[in-house]
C-alpha cells in the first residue's frame, strides 16, 4: 500500500522566509517591553520601585547571550512549557537573543552521549559564568536511582550526580518551579523517593552557589524571564525569606485581590462556577500565598486562577500538602 | 563536539554492536534507548523510563477532588488530558452527569491543548530530525551526519515555520486559559464539569485565536508533513512495530458515550470493542515489586523496587488481551477512520485514513496520522464553539461519596489514558494511572514480548553507528 505516497512531488516553495540572524550581538528587545515583563502587564505599577537607573541603562545598551544549562529532575516539563508562553520578550527572542541555551532536554537538538559530553564541556568552558537552571525535584533516596538523566562513557548519571557536579561550577542557579525550589508535588506526603528542593540539597552537600528560587507549579513565564534578565543586568534580585525574588513574590494575593471588597462585605461565591464574589468558601488559598498573579494574570494576561476557580497556593513551600484540600476553605 | 560518540566503528554485517542513547531528548520525560545493530539495522532494542515520582502513593489519603489538580502534574505538555481522565473517574465515582455546556467547555479546553501538543511535538520536538535549525544553540550541537535531506529553500521555510509555531502554540494555550483559567495546569476542569461559565466575550476571544491556529494547521503544518514524504519516502516503510492499536476514544459528543475520536482495539489485523477488563500490567522487567505483576488497573498496586535485578525501566508493561498495543493519533485515527484532509486526499489519491494501509505503521505514517488528527479536531472545535452557550451552567456540585469506585478513560494527545479511583471514607484509598507513554515506551512483559517502541525499532536502518539518527526519529514518531 505504500504506493499511495509515490505520487508526492516536491511542492514549489511559496513563502520563503529568511533565517533569523545568527548570534546577534544585541537583544533588540525594547526597554519598554522588558519593563512590562518585570512589572506585570495587567496593571501599570510604577517602575521606579522596581528598577534602579543603572539597570535601565544596561538594558538600553543591550545584552549578550548568556550561557544557560537547563536540566530536569522529578518534574513534568510544565515549567519549560510555561516559559515557551513568554510574551515580552517572545520565546524566539529569548532563545536567539537573550540566552544561549546550551542544553535543554526538551528543546535541545542533541541527544545521548553527545549531549552529556556537551553539558560537561560547556560547564568547564564557562565555569563560574553560566547559569544552571534546575527544573524538578532531586530524589536523594536509593542513591539517586529514581531519576536518571543520561550516561557518559558507560557511567550512569543521576539527577543527584549532575546537580552535585555542575552546581558548584555555575555562576548562579535558578531553581525553576515549586518542585526545584521546595520539592513540590514529588516531595508531597506519601512519596518514597526522597524528593528534595535545590537549596535543601545544597545544604547537605555544602554547595554555596547562589540560588534564585522561582516557584510556581508552573511559574509564570515572566517570573523566569524577569529573573534571568535581572541576573544578567544587575545580579541576583532581592530575595524573600524563601529565596524568591521580592519583585514577583513580595505581595500577598488576598491583600491585593480584585475581589477583596467582596471579601470585606462577606459577599461569597456560592459554588465553583459562580462568577461573582470572594472565593474563600470554595477553597481559595490566596490569603496564604505571595505572588503577583492578581495583577500579572496568566497567558498573555487573559485570565487567572481566582477568576476561573480558586488559587491553590502553588508558589508556596507548603504546596501541595499545606494548601489542600484545594476545594475546602483554609479556615 | 559533533561525532564524539564512542561507537566509531562501522556497523559491519554479522557483527553486533550496542548503541546506548541516553538521554533521548526532545520528548517529555526521561527515556533511554539501547539498540543492538547488525548489518546496518536494529536487531534488538531496550527502552527504559528513567524517572519515578510515585503519584499513586502521593494521592492516597487525599480529598478525591484534589486528584484533578495533582495528576495534571504528571505531564506539563498534556495536563488537560490528565485533568480530563481524573475528572471522568471522579464523575463516575460521584455519579454525576454533566450539563451540555460543561461537556462542551471541557472539549474546548482539551481540544485547544490537543492542537498545542501536536504542533509543539511536530515542530519543536520531532522536526529537528528532518530539518537543520540555525547554527547556534539550542540547535547545535547535533549529529555530524544527521541525514537532513531537505533542499535549502525548503529547510528555510521549515525553520520559519518552527518559529511561527512557537507563537501558534502559545495562542493555543491562550485558548485553553480563556476557559481553563491558566495553562500549563488548568484550574477549570473539576469533578462535575468545568468551573468557568463561558461569556460571549470569552467565546469570541477563543474563536478569533482559533481561526489563526486553524489557518496555520491547514496551510502549513499538514502540507509540511506531506512534503517530508518526498525526501524521506523510505521512512514510510520503516518502524512497523506490533501493528496492534488501542484507543479509548475522546471528546464526548453527548452523555451517551459517543465520541469524536472513536474507541477501538485492533489486534492482529482484527477490530474489537474496548473492554477495560482486558488490560493487565506486567512488571517483571520494571522496577516494581514482582508481587504486583499481571494486575488490572482497578486492582492495581504501584510498589517501586529500584534495585530489582533484571529490571530496566520505571515504566510498567500494560498489555491488552495479553498483547502489546500502541496508542496515539494513529490508533485513534485507525479506530475512527475519518475522511482525510483536502491536502491528504490530493497528495495520496485516497479518501480515508485506512486507505493509506500499511504505510500508516511507520515513522512518517504516525506523523501523518497526527497531522490529520490535528485538522480533524480543529474542524470539531469550530462546531463546539458554536454549540457553547454563553451564561449557561457548566458545573454540577456533588458531595463526595462515602465510598465509591470510578474509571476514567480518555485519550491524551500521545495516547490512551486511564485513571482509576477507589474512595473510602471520602478519601482516596487507591489511585492508578495507565498513561499514554506507559502504553508505548514500556519494556518487555513477563512473557518476554517487547514493548511497542522496542518492537518498532527492529529493522530500523542504522548505517552509521556514530549517527543513529533513525532511532531518535522512530522514538519521536510516538511522541513519548
Ligand atoms: S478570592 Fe481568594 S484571594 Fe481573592 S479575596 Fe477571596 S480569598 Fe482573597
Ligand atoms: S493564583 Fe495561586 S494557584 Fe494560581 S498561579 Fe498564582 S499562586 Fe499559583
Amino acid at each position: 500500500m505504500n504506493h499511495v505516497f509515490n505520487s508526492i512531488k516536491e511542492v514549489p516553495v511559496k513563502d520563503k522566509q529568511t533565517l533569523p540572524e545568527v548570534q546577534p550581538e544585541k537583544t533588540g528587545i525594547s526597554r519598554r517591553n522588558f519593563l512590562k515583563t518585570l512589572t506585570g502587564t495587567a496593571a501599570g505599577i510604577g517602575i521606579s520601585q522596581v528598577f534602579n537607573p543603572a539597570l535601565i541603562q544596561a538594558l538600553e545598551k543591550g545584552l549578550t547571550r548568556h550561557p544557560v544549562i537547563w536540566i530536569q529532575g522529578q518534574g513534568c516539563t510544565g515549567c519549560s512549557v510555561s516559559l515557551l508562553n513568554s510574551v515580552d520578550p517572545s520565546i524566539a527572542d529569548i532563545l536567539l537573543k537573550v540566552i544561549s541555551l546550551q542544553f535543554h532536554p526538551t528543546v535541545g537538538t542533541c541527544e545521548g552521549q553527545l549531549a552529556m559530553e556537551h553539558v560537561y564541556a560547556v560547564a568547564k568552558e564557562y565555569e563560574g559564568r553560566f547559569s544552571f537552571a534546575i527544573e524538578g525535584a532531586i530524589p536523594v533516596a536509593e542513591n539517586g536511582k529514581y531519576c536518571i538523566l543520561g550516561e557518559m562513557d558507560h557511567r550512569e548519571i543521576t539527577m543527584v550526580d549532575m546537580v552535585q557536579e555542575l552546581a558548584p561550577m555555575a555562576g548562579s542557579v535558578l531553581a525553576v518551579g515549586t518542585c526545584a525550589a521546595y520539592g513540590g508535588i514529588p516531595a508531597a506526603k506519601g512519596n518514597v523517593t526522597g524528593a528534595t528542593g535545590v537549596m535543601d540539597f545544597f545544604k547537605t552537600k555544602s554547595i554555596t552557589t547562589p540560588v534564585v528560587n522561582i516557584p510556581g507549579c508552573p511559574p509564570h513565564p515572566d517570573w523566569i524571564v524577569g529573573s534571568i534578565v535581572h541576573l544578567l543586568e544587575s545580579g541576583i534580585p532581592e530575595l524573600d525569606y524563601d529565596g524568591r525574588p521580592k519583585l514577583f513574590f513580595g505581595n500577598n494575593i488576598h491583600d491585593n485581590c480584585p475581589r477583596l471588597d467582596d471579601y470585606d462585605e462577606a459577599f461569597m461565591s456560592m459554588s465553583l462556577s459562580d462568577p461573582n464574589g470572594c472565593r474563600m468558601d470554595v477553597g481559595c488559598k490566596g490569603p496564604d500565598t505571595y505572588a503577583d498573579c492578581y495583577k500579572r494574570k496568566w497567558n498573555s494576561g487573559l485570565n487567572w486562577c481566582v477568576d476561573n476557580a480558586v488559587c491553590i497556593g502553588c508558589v508556596e513551600r507548603g504546596f501541595p500538602d499545606a494548601m489542600s484540600p484545594f476545594y475546602e476553605p483554609a479556615y | 563536539m559533533a561525532g564524539c560518540n564512542p561507537q566509531t566503528e562501522p556497523a559491519q554485517a554479522g557483527k553486533k554492536i550496542k548503541i546506548p542513547i541516553d538521554p533521548v531528548t526532545r520528548i517529555e520525560g526521561h527515556l533511554k534507548a539501547e539498540v543492538e545493530v547488525a548489518g546496518g539495522r536494529v536487531v534488538d532494542a531496550h527502552v527504559s523510563g528513567g524517572m519515578y515520582r510515585g503519584f499513586e502513593q502521593i494521592l492516597i489519603g487525599r480529598d478525591p477532588r484534589d486528584a484533578t489538580q495533582i495528576t495534571q502534574r504528571i505531564c506539563g505538555v498534556c495536563p488537560t488530558a490528565h485533568a480530563t481522565a481524573s475528572a471522568l473517574a471522579l464523575d463516575d465515582a460521584f455519579g454525576v452527569e454533566l450539563t451540555d455546556n460543561g461537556r462542551i467547555a471541557r472539549n474546548l479546553i482539551l481540544g485547544a491543548n490537543y492542537l498545542q501538543s501536536h504542533i509543539l511535538h511536530f515542530y519543536h520536538l520531532a522536526a529537528l530530525d528532518y530539518v537543520n535549525g540555525p547554527d547556534t544553540a539550542p540547535f547545535i550541537p547535533r549529529y555530524a551526519k544527521n541525514d537532513v535531506r531537505l533542499p535549502k529553500e525548503l529547510n528555510d521555510v521549515a525553520v520559519g515555520q518552527y518559529l511561527e509555531a512557537l507563537e501558534i502554540r502559545k495562542i493555543c494555550h491562550e485558548m485553553v486559559a480563556l476557559l481553563g483559567g491558566k495553562m500549563p495546569h488548568v484550574q477549570g476542569i473539576v469533578v462535575g464539569g468545568s468551573t468557568e461559565i463561558p461569556t460571549r466575550e470569552a467565546l469570541d476571544a477563543y474563536a478569533v485565536r482559533f481561526q489563526k491556529v486553524r489557518q496555520f494547521i491547514v496551510e502549513k503544518y499538514v502540507p509540511l508533513v506531506y512534503l517530508l514524504a518526498g525526501p524521506y519516502g523510505d521512512l514510510l516503510k520503516t518502524g512497523v512495530g506490533h501493528k496492534n492499536l488501542v484507543s479509548w476514544g475522546v471528546f464526548p459528543l453527548d452523555n451517551k458515550g459517543n465520541t469524536l475520536l472513536k474507541p477501538g482495539v485492533y489486534t492482529d489485523g482484527k477490530d474489537y470493542a474496548v473492554d477495560p477488563a482486558m488490560i493487565k500490567e506486567y512488571v517483571k522487567y520494571s522496577w516494581f515489586e514482582d508481587s504486583t505483576t499481571g494486575l488490572n488497573p482497578t486492582q492495581g498496586k504501584t510498589l517501586p523496587n529500584p534495585n530489582k535485578p533484571g529490571a530496566y525501566s520505571f515504566i510498567k508493561a500494560p498489555r491488552y488481551n495479553g498483547k502489546p498495543h500502541e496508542g496515539g493519533p494513529l490508533a485513534r485515527m485507525w479506530a475512527t477512520n475519518p475522511e482525510l484532509s483536502k491536502t491528504g486526499r490530493e497528495k495520496l489519491g485516497v479518501t480515508k485514513l485506512r486507505d493509506i494501509g500499511d504505510a500508516c505503521f511507520s515513522i512518517l505514517g504516525r506523523h501523518v496520522a497526527r497531522a490529520e488528527e490535528t485538522a480533524l479536531v480543529a474542524t470539531a472545535l469550530e462546531e463546539w464553539i458554536s454549540q457553547a452557550q454563553p451564561g449557561k451552567e457548566t458545573f454540577v456540585p456533588t458531595p463526595i461519596p462515602q465510598s465509591a469506585e470510578g474509571l476514567g478513560l480518555t485519550e491524551a494527545p500521545r495516547g490512551a489514558l486511564l485513571h482509576y479511583i477507589n474512595i473510602k471514607d471520602q478519601k482516596i484509598a487507591n489511585y492508578q494511572v495507565t498513561s499514554a507513554t506507559i502504553w508505548n515506551a514500556n519494556p518487555r512483559d513477563d512473557m518476554g514480548q517487547r514493548g511497542p517502541i522496542e518492537e518498532a525499532l527492529i529493522g530500523v536502518p542504522v548505517p552509521d553507528a556514530a549517527n543513529p539518527v533513525n532511532v531518535g526519529r522512530l522514538i519521536r514518531s510516538f511522541d513519548p
